[in-house]
């Protein structure tokens, strides 16, 4: 409801709530304390959840040190693990609860905990009584542990009984989710990372995996040095393409073309795994058809790689013995990311290398809870357990675990970008989220802004006064990742156990007490007095047995023991299923059939369709503008921008072109230059380098205002998966006008 | 107690990822808090993503040491070049200015030369020292010959390097391809050649290389 004003967009110095950069100081910097304690958890930002340690003083997070006894990462961690602790004691920390007061600094005003839990229930009833359960709208987030995100998850679907709940990992991994789904029955990496190790070759696409899954990079170096070849398919020579053994620099948006053309080859050259696709596969023939016509010389002119290299490619993949593919947004930000993700699987199961070990395939999940936070319940058409919501089966089952009249439980809502068009067309009035900083993540933001200030009431839960919550009626104090406990899953789809380090500070509360705080004030806290995380994870597992996410045999005993428990894991004495599809293996669906997640137990090749797109390049707009993020932001920059170190590491983003495109406008290395799309205009230095396409420009997306380019991005969207198309929108290029170039610079 | 000496520090500039976790982390070393050893250099962004970690090689022979009119600069038994001794150093730059590598750093608010002793308080103590534990690529290694062989089965390591005129020898080693053949890095040849920064004629660019263009520019 607020008004979307200037000061939203790029808040003044003196604004009480930052950003500003903390930096190491007094206890942190003292080098002769002993720390109280040292807390053995995980990083709170990417999905690789390493190990770490940190240290405690005085009841504050002064440090951390390597966690050498975690398998993962065995002591090795990014910029951003290393100096994390500085979000503790920010001064930037939500202390209280806040309420909008435009003559208040920073335009809000301090409010006790329980008027503002009281505020919110009340505003939460007037929405709903006046304008139905589904004018309330609930927008959640996958860095949560699963322990929240469930709790959320049951708290729309029961206690506010709406429809609309969704998250970020919309933007996120729904792509490759649902070409798995479609492909193997099941939404998991295949493998445990040290199949990466053995794999004769190893196929990354769209992966900036140094900058944002560094860890992977160890994994990816050790097997080359025992002989792996690596292929890189970028539009950028990202470090891990430095290094790798064949580059691909492909246009962006055409990876199902590659992947079409790679399978065209393998057909052609007799290096498809007949024995494999005929016993565990369905749909060859058709797929194989829709290939015909993938000639490498199409691909080729489609993908922007010379032919040579797509043969090469071809040739190392279809004559290994054993192999590891991996893919991330650079595949799945499309309008047709199904697509692409569905054309990558098909040239793994084309090879017949997977369900061994060595032979491996997984998509990098981005968040710190991607996987686990997109299983039980917080997406829109889903249920504990990866069930769906629409099933009437799934419905009774968690009805009845919930103790609620299935008849009330709502029906699938939509996407979280769908949402916020509900706003427009008045359908939702009011929202409550956490976890998810929209105006600064989604594309095209400045529709998202406008959207927000059409709310009724927008109550948001925050550590950090995120550029979203400023559009907030009402901010409820929430916690970070070392003031509470729970579990989340890894990319490898192994569950770990988060450790408390500090209690939450001043008025703050973990967000699972205030999720239930607000059940109780609206008088619907029937399935929300849970004692803590432990209690809310022992429903889970009832709540998810059975289903494909089973996680009925996780504790956090086990975890510990264990250093992880790899789901499905369906009882006591199971110990968790590290590599999936194993042959002779058993699953919940295709109960001895096969290893894959159907009722025959085998997987699915689909056709793979190619479209350009959604914007392509024209006359008008002849550049590519992709996006993406650097090793020392995280997301949408929300803690990683408060952090002193790693924000002097990039302090501001910029536009990353090819030297050709540079002279081609007189635009130099350093200098200003404007780019511009049919949604807006934005003023950044120019980095002129050899690494990147020609016709394409690449700017981070970590930033917040006149320097966001989400505010230039397109909100074209996947049909299947409904993620927005983030790596490719047509743009134009040219140096900055003086004013553009003082606007940027003040 | 001494570093063991069978314990080796690699670099690895093939692996390098550019990441600035060491960087980062040797600011979080309990000696020295708030101020890292370390800093990583583009070679030539505009061309490349290829970084390089420049950390103290320990000299057997410490330029450094050498031209200390203090004598502030020691070398230990095990062969770790120590930070200026506080009382000792008179903050006159000889030592930032002699060292081949460019590692010592002048820390003007202290009056004091620092630079890397290879995390003492942790090697002493069986502990890796920061930068290698936390480097992502592993760029940076810490471990003995027998383990490094065992995992870097394509790579050599070299001690021996070539500025101008001066040849040092240190402990800290640096990674190359087995196909090399030098055991010395002769590393300001590229300096002495007629056109500095030049790409060699075998320079193949390898984005460009490998793109399929309608009409090539």
């Amino acid at each position: 409801m607020a008004e979307a004003g200037p000061s939203a967009l790029d808040p003044s110095p003196d604004d009480p709530f930052g950003p500003h950069a903390a930096y190491s100081s007094a206890l942190r910097l003292d080098t002769g304390v002993e720390p109280d304690r040292i807390v053995d958890t995980h990083c709170c930002f990417c999905g690789q959840q390493c190990g770490i340690r940190l240290k405690v003083k005085d009841e504050e997070v002064i440090g951390f040190e390597p966690r050498y006894d975690f398998p993962f990462n065995r002591g090795m961690l990014c910029p951003k693990g290393i100096k994390r602790y500085l979000q503790g004691g920010h001064p930037d920390r939500l202390l209280s609860a806040y309420e909008r007061d435009p003559a208040a600094p920073g335009g809000f005003r301090q409010l006790g905990y329980e008027r503002a839990i009281e505020r919110a229930a009340a505003e939460i009833r007037r929405i709903q009584e006046t304008h139905g359960r589904d004018a309330m709208a609930v927008l959640s987030g996958a860095s949560l542990t699963t322990e929240k995100a469930y709790l959320v998850g049951k708290f729309a679907h029961m206690a506010l009984g709406t429809s609309n709940i969704d998250y970020n990992g919309r933007l996120c991994m729904v792509s490759a989710g649902a070409a798995n789904n479609k492909a193997f029955g099941i939404d998991r990496a295949a493998n445990p990372w040290s199949d990466i190790l053995g794999a004769e070759v190893i196929w990354i696409s769209g992966a900036n995996v140094a900058e944002c899954a560094p860890i992977t990079t160890d994994y990816v170096w050790q097997a080359r040095e025992r002989g792996a070849k690596v292929i890189v398919v970028d539009p950028r020579l990202t470090p891990i393409a430095r290094t790798c053994d064949l580059f691909l620099p492909i246009k962006p948006g055409r990876d199902v073309a590659l992947f079409n053309g790679i399978l065209h080859l393998m057909i052609e050259h007799g290096w498809v795994d007949r024995e494999f696709v005929e016993r565990s596969t369905v749909g060859f023939d058709e797929l194989a058809r829709s290939v015909a016509e993938w000639t490498p010389a199409r691909t080729a002119q489609v993908t922007g790689i010379a032919e040579p290299a797509i043969r090469q490619a071809a040739e190392w993949w279809g004559t290994a013995k054993s192999s590891f593919l991996m893919h991330a947004r650079g595949i799945e930000h499309s309008s047709h990311g199904v697509q692409n993700v569905l054309g990558a699987i098909n040239i793994v199961l084309a090879s017949g290398r997977i369900g061994r070990e060595f032979c491996g395939y997984s998509t990098i999940t981005g968040q710190g809870n991607g996987q686990g936070g997109r299983e039980h319940g917080q997406k829109c058409d889903q249920l504990p357990g990866a069930r769906k919501l629409a099933d009437p089966e799934a419905r009774a089952y968690v009805a009845g675990v919930w103790g609620m009249p299935v008849e009330e439980m709502p029906q699938p809502g939509v996407d979280a970008y769908e949402i916020f068009r509900k706003i427009e067309r008045g359908e939702i009035k009011g929202l409550l989220s956490l976890c998810f900083n929209p105006v600064v993540s989604l594309p095209d933001s400045d529709y998202v802004r406008r959207m927000l200030a059409k709310l009724d009431f927008y109550v948001a839960i925050d550590f950090f006064l995120s550029e979203t919550a400023r559009h907030a009626d009402l901010v409820l104090p929430g916690s970070l990742h070392e003031e509470d406990e729970g579990t989340v899953t890894t990319s490898e789809g192994r569950v770990i156990k988060i450790n408390k380090a500090i209690a939450c500070p001043g008025q703050a509360r973990e967000d699972w007490r205030i999720v239930q705080d607000l059940a109780r004030a609206l008088g619907r806290e029937h399935g929300f007095t849970f004692s803590g995380p432990r209690a809310i994870l022992e429903e889970l597992r009832v709540a998810s047995k059975g289903g494909v996410a089973d996680y009925s045999g996780i504790s956090w005993e086990k975890i510990e023991r264990q250093q992880g428990v790899f789901w499905p894991c369906t009882s006591e004495e199971h110990t968790g299923t590290p590599r999936l599809f194993e042959p002779g293996s058993w699953n919940v669906v295709a109960r001895g059939n096969g290893p894959f997640y159907f009722p025959d137990g085998k997987a699915r090749m689909n056709v793979a369709t190619y479209a350009p797109p959604t914007e392509d390049v024209d006359e008008e707009f002849p550049v590519i503008l992709t996006t993406g993020r650097v090793i020392s932001q995280f997301l949408s920059g929300t803690q990683t921008r408060r952090i002193g170190p790693l924000l002097d590491m990039d302090p501001e983003p910029f536009i990353e072109l090819h030297p050709r495109l540079a002279a081609k406008h007189s635009i130099v290395d350093g200098a200003w230059a404007t780019a511009e799309t049919r949604r807006g205009l934005l003023t950044l230095r120019a980095r002129v380098v050899a690494t990147i396409r020609p016709d394409t420009i690449f700017v981070p997306y970590h930033w917040p205002g006149k320097r966001s380019v989400n505010r230039l991005t397109i909100s074209a969207q996947d049909p299947i998966s409904k993620i927005p198309e983030y790596k490719a929108c047509a743009a134009r290029i040219r140096a900055a006008t003086e004013d553009e170039a003082r606007e940027a610079r003040g | 107690m001494p570093v063991p000496t069978d314990l080796n520090f690699y670099i690895d500039p093939a692996r390098c990822i550019g990441c600035n976790a060491c960087v980062q982390a040797c600011s979080e070393c309990d000696t020295h808090k708030g101020v890292s050893m370390i800093q990583l250099d583009y070679i030539d962004r505009s061309r490349s993503t290829q970084t390089v970690p420049v950390i103290c090689m320990h000299c057997d022979q410490p330029t450094c040491a050498e031209v200390c009119p203090a004598d502030a600069i020691k070398r230990s038994e095990d062969g770790i070049v120590q930070t200026a001794r506080k009382a000792r150093c008179i903050a006159c730059n000889n030592c930032v200015l002699a060292c081949p590598f460019g590692v010592p750093k002048m820390h003007d608010a202290a009056s004091l030369m620092m630079k890397c002793d290879m995390c003492y308080d942790r090697t002493s103590q069986g502990l890796k020292p920061m930068c290698a534990s936390v480097c992502p690529s592993q760029a940076l290694y810490f471990g003995t010959r027998e383990e490094l062989e065992e995992l870097r089965p394509n790579s050599r390591a070299v001690d021996s390097f070539r500025f101008g005129a001066q040849v040092v020898s240190t402990r800290v080693k640096m990674l190359v391809p087995k196909s090399f053949a030098e055991n010395l890095l002769a590393v300001t040849a590229p300096l002495e050649r007629h056109h500095p920064g030049a790409p060699g004629a075998a320079y193949v660019d390898p984005l460009l290389a490998n793109l399929y263009e309608e009409e090539p520019a």
